[in-house]
């Protein structure tokens, strides 16, 4: 299987997930231009973190007018996998591939660090290979990240069984002090109602080595691969 | 014709115009008169403190490349190449904090990349004046946004530093900022312009009005009149840089170049004539080419702008179309404004007319030197004296208080606003004794400390440079890491003041005597003067940037107790010494003494043992005994150890309580080890001739110290970690 990873212009977290699903994860994966039309046959697009066009603007709203995002919503649309983190996850908002809006932090301030996050639903082609209720210990690191939405698509969503991260304290639970960026519901990351679009907001790649921390955000990549590789895709 | 006043108001003597005109055989005009009242600046041409840094050594078996270009080179096996420097930006982060750090970021790591190195860490030393003045708490906020603005947007993660606060520094705060770049080894790029009639090219942002006379506006005092500077400090745009990083490291994989160089302090002229120096070449330009976002600037204005995110490039005549191909991708301007020529001249061209025709070599190499006059500053007596102190009642107050002081309290408020974990190389989160990096595909890691202590420079600028050293290395020796290679920023006042030039004088013999010590080489660094406003001069400032290898990152060590049980040891001695302390400051409220001593000989031995140990694997954590003793030192190896671990520690010396909790004796770790383990790690010190010895346990939910058997305080961790931990960011706290 084959792993793209999408180069904007401003685009800093994709060297490090190239890395990630290279060396450590040891798939194929291959740079995606954002001036091309070529998708280059991936399995898995991944829109990397950083500050595609400088978040000039608003964070991802000038990157979804990226020649590439067309074939990227071509391919979401006949159910390719797609996965947004931090910058990636604020351009499928504005791609309109997922539901919702990101907020500034609720201190005004940029936020690096570890959190907790929870898997709310393991039943999804990008957390099958871990547990709901399973908690992930894996850094933040944005300005943007108080994800938003009208409460009806919150609801719909809860229902629906699309959000699939939530902030959360070492024990497990969802407390407002856990929820450093303010987040509504303190969600962390939610997938489109197919489920083959997933955006989140901290940085699995940067906690995939037990070097630096953490290996818990291999999850993320190991259920890509079992989706896959094993054709076993979750019926939804 | 240039009348007196244009000459003073270009920061220029009448002596030294009068050898602009020798050197240049004409009355300069006034563009030309621009380009030389900025390379002759203080900021430009180190013409007073050039005499004393010839001092410092420079060569070592690591390095590739000492002062003198853009960054120092150090070989670090393998095939790989570390690329470092450090940069102030003071000036322009008093009049615009926001602006003012972020380029200040922007110019550093420009000075990595063009020397074909991908910049992987960013570390900043900063100095503000105290908390409690709100404008200070508003130029520490703009500067730490400033900082994580630029460094988080181009990518490049923030790791680490130190953050102090003076008085001093209130209305002159100090931005400092080191950057480190990897770069393969046979892959290195210089600031050269050779080979007559290959084309230069402009590259990167457009140039505007912006900055103009900055490297002057940094080699002069301020007065009251600073807003007024205000349109002196560049913009930054991380995201132009961010392309432009990526265009040139694009170009510099290939054989396309013969040269670059940033445009950096000075711009246009800066980067041309240094070019054209360094190759023995001339140069010819052309205004009307460069790309410029406003209208009717005059030559002057273009080529002192100091407009970011540009560099200039001299391509190989055939490779010209490639080069604007590679620029072209990441959407940048890429255009030839001239060429190399023979005959050391810097001709500019603009509508048709020639409007510099100087020679190079005067611009760049024949800046005058000074030898300024020096004096022992008189206040020295009077500081240097200490009272009587009384010794304090309650030590456990006096902990909690040095705790809680900004200087020693937890940092999280500022570097969890910089990403320091982008490019997945930081094994070691920011707060251990020094910034640590794995190298991909490796088992080597690297370790970078940035530290510096004014007041002990203060007291005695010898001794605080040689402490600054000695704690730089020290903090790397914590972690496991030899030491280099070397890197220094000397922030002073204005060096036409006798009393600052002694200073000056003292602090880079003191740091050339420490570095001799270590064995290390210096391989550049930054001279800042002329840090006064109103009159008054900062505290001498010498903060030094050091760089080591740690062979195996398996066996690096980080600062906070691991497991209960594990036995407490102290390597090196407690002294009774108080002065330049920042309990003295804290609780006494005084800024007085003489610093602690040190022994540079004994202070490596110590270092040596700790290296050992680590690489033996006897250790499960070190810490270094430094600003607030050793009571400070152990209360954050409590912090860091993630469960909060208490500890008990029983001290025998024959020393006043106070000196021997909070006093910052030097050439001290505090180590643990497992208790079966721990007899080796004496033995390895009596083997080396160290003082160490047994000083407790870990464990349990309290901070317990006996001195002489006599219990002097005992606080809960919880409780401590509290102060330490919410002293910054509750003095942010909004008010509801």
């Amino acid at each position: 299987m084959k792993f793209g990873v999408v180069m904007f212009p401003g685009s800093n977290c994709d060297h490090d997930t190239f890395h990630v699903l290279k060396d450590v994860i040891g798939r194929d994966t291959v740079f995606l231009w954002h001036k091309d039309h070529d998708l280059q046959g991936v399995d898995v697009v991944v829109l990397p973190g950083g500050f595609s066009y400088g978040d000039y603007l608003r964070s991802g709203a000038i990157a979804r007018f990226s020649p590439l995002m067309q074939e990227v919503r071509a391919f979401a649309r006949s159910g390719g996998h797609v996965l947004g983190i931090c910058n990636g996850f604020q351009i499928l908002l504005e791609l309109g591939l997922l539901p919702g809006a990101m907020l500034r932090n609720k201190d005004l301030k940029f936020l690096c660090q570890f959190v907790h996050i929870r898997i709310e639903n393991d039943r999804t082609d990008f957390t099958r290979a871990g547990k709901k209720g399973q908690i992930l210990r894996i850094p933040i690191a944005h300005f943007d990240g108080n994800y938003y939405a009208p409460d009806k698509v919150i609801e719909d969503m809860r229902r629906n069984e699309q959000i699939v991260f939530r902030y959360c304290n070492a024990d497990g639970k969802v407390t407002d002090e856990a929820n450093v960026n303010g987040s509504m519901d303190g969600i962390a990351g939610v997938m489109n109602a197919k489920g083959n679009v997933m955006g989140m907001m901290p940085h699995p790649e940067r906690a995939s080595e037990a070097l630096l921390g953490s290996e818990d955000g291999q999850v993320i990549f190991r259920s890509l691969i079992e989706a896959i590789e094993h054709k076993g895709r979750i019926a939804r | 014709m240039i009348d007196e006043k244009t000459i003073k108001d270009h920061g220029l003597t009448l002596e030294e115009y009068a050898s602009i005109v020798r050197l240049i055989g004409k009355e300069p005009n006034l563009t030309e008169l621009g380009i030389f009242s900025v390379m002759w600046s203080e900021h430009c041409g180190y013409k007073s403190s050039r005499v004393y840094l010839k001092g410092l050594p420079t060569k070592g078996k690591h390095v590739i490349q000492g002062p003198g270009e853009n960054a120092g080179i150090l070989d670090i096996g393998d095939g790989l190449a570390v690329v470092f420097k450090i940069e102030s930006h003071n000036h322009p982060s008093f009049i615009e904090p926001y602006q003012g750090a972020a380029t200040g970021v922007g110019g550093i790591l420009r000075d990595i990349f063009t020397m074909g190195a991908r910049p992987i860490a960013v570390l900043d030393s900063l100095r503000f004046g105290p908390l409690d003045d709100p404008r200070n708490k508003v130029i520490m906020e703009g500067v730490v946004s400033g900082i994580a603005g630029y460094g988080n947007s181009i990518g490049i993660p923030t790791v680490g530093g130190e953050i102090a606060f003076e008085e001093g520094y209130s209305l002159n705060p100090l931005v400092n900022v080191f950057a480190l770049g990897l770069a393969e080894k046979d892959k290195i790029f210089y600031a050269k312009a050779e080979g007559t009639g290959n084309p230069v090219l402009y590259v990167g942002a457009k140039t505007g009005r912006d900055g103009i006379h900055g490297a002057t506006m940094a080699s002069a005092e301020f007065g009251k009149d600073t807003e007024h500077k205000r349109p002196n400090v560049q913009v930054g745009d991380p995201f132009k840089e961010k392309l432009l990083l990526e265009a040139c490291l694009e170009v510099m994989s290939t054989d396309m170049i013969v040269g670059i160089q940033d445009m950096g302090a000075a711009g246009l002229t800066c980067s041309t004539t240094e070019m054209a120096a360094k190759a023995g070449s001339g140069m010819e330009i052309d205004l009307d080419l460069v790309p410029q976002r406003e209208e009717g600037m005059t030559p002057y204005e273009t080529m002192l702008s100091e407009s970011q995110e540009r560099m200039l490039i001299c391509a190989k005549k055939e490779k010209v179309a490639e080069v604007r191909a590679i620029f072209a991708k990441w959407d940048l301007d890429a255009v030839v404004i001239g060429h190399v020529t023979e005959g050391g001249r810097l001709k500019v061209k603009s509508k048709g007319e020639e409007v510099v025709d100087i020679p190079v070599d005067a611009v760049v190499n024949l800046c005058p030197v000074y030898r300024r006059p020096i004096r022992t500053p008189a206040f020295l007596r009077k500081v240097s004296k200490l009272p009587e102190i009384p010794l304090p009642a309650d030590l456990n107050e006096v902990f909690f208080k040095v705790l809680s002081s900004p200087a020693i309290a937890d940092k999280e408020w500022v570097f969890r606003q910089y990403d320091h974990m982008i490019q997945v190389n930081t094994a070691f989160l920011p707060g251990a004794d020094a910034a640590v990096l794995r190298i991909k595909g490796s088992k080597k890691a690297l370790a970078m400390t940035l530290d510096g202590n004014s007041l002990y420079a203060y007291l005695d600028p010898r001794q605080g440079a040689r402490i600054a050293v000695s704690e730089a290395c020290r903090n790397l020796a914590c972690v496991g890491a030899r030491p280099i290679g070397v890197t220094n920023c000397l922030n002073f006042g204005n060096p036409e003041k006798p009393e600052v030039m002694w200073q000056f004088k003292e602090a880079v013999g003191g740091m050339s005597e420490a570095c001799r010590a270590f064995e290390i080489p210096v391989t550049g660094g930054n001279v800042s003067f002329y840090n006064d406003t109103e009159g008054a001069s900062i505290h001498p400032t010498p903060v030094l940037g050091i760089v080591g290898i740690i062979e195996d990152i398996g066996k690096a060590v980080r600062p906070g107790f691991r497991t209960a049980g594990d036995a407490v040891i102290l390597l090196g001695e407690n002294k009774e010494e108080l002065g330049g302390s920042e309990y003295l400051k804290v609780c006494v409220g005084l800024q007085k003494g003489i610093p602690p001593g040190i022994d540079l000989t004994a202070e490596r031995k110590v270092q040596e043992l700790c290296l050992e140990a680590i690489t033996e694997g006897l250790l499960r954590s070190a810490h270094d005994v430094s600003d607030g003793g050793l009571a400070v030192c152990l209360a954050e190896c409590a912090f860091h150890s993630g469960k909060r671990l208490g500890y008990s520690i029983d001290l025998g010396d024959r020393i006043r309580a106070d000196a021997l909790l909070f006093g910052e004796s030097q050439s001290r770790i505090v180590v643990t080890a497992c208790p079966r383990r721990a007899g080796k790690v004496l033995a390895l010190a009596r083997k080396r001739k160290v003082k160490a010895r047994l000083i407790g346990r870990t464990g349990g939910r309290d901070i317990v110290v006996r001195v002489r058997r006599r219990e002097v305080v005992r606080v809960p961790v919880g409780d401590a970690f509290k102060a330490w931990k919410e002293s910054i960011p509750s003095r942010y706290k909004v008010k509801e």
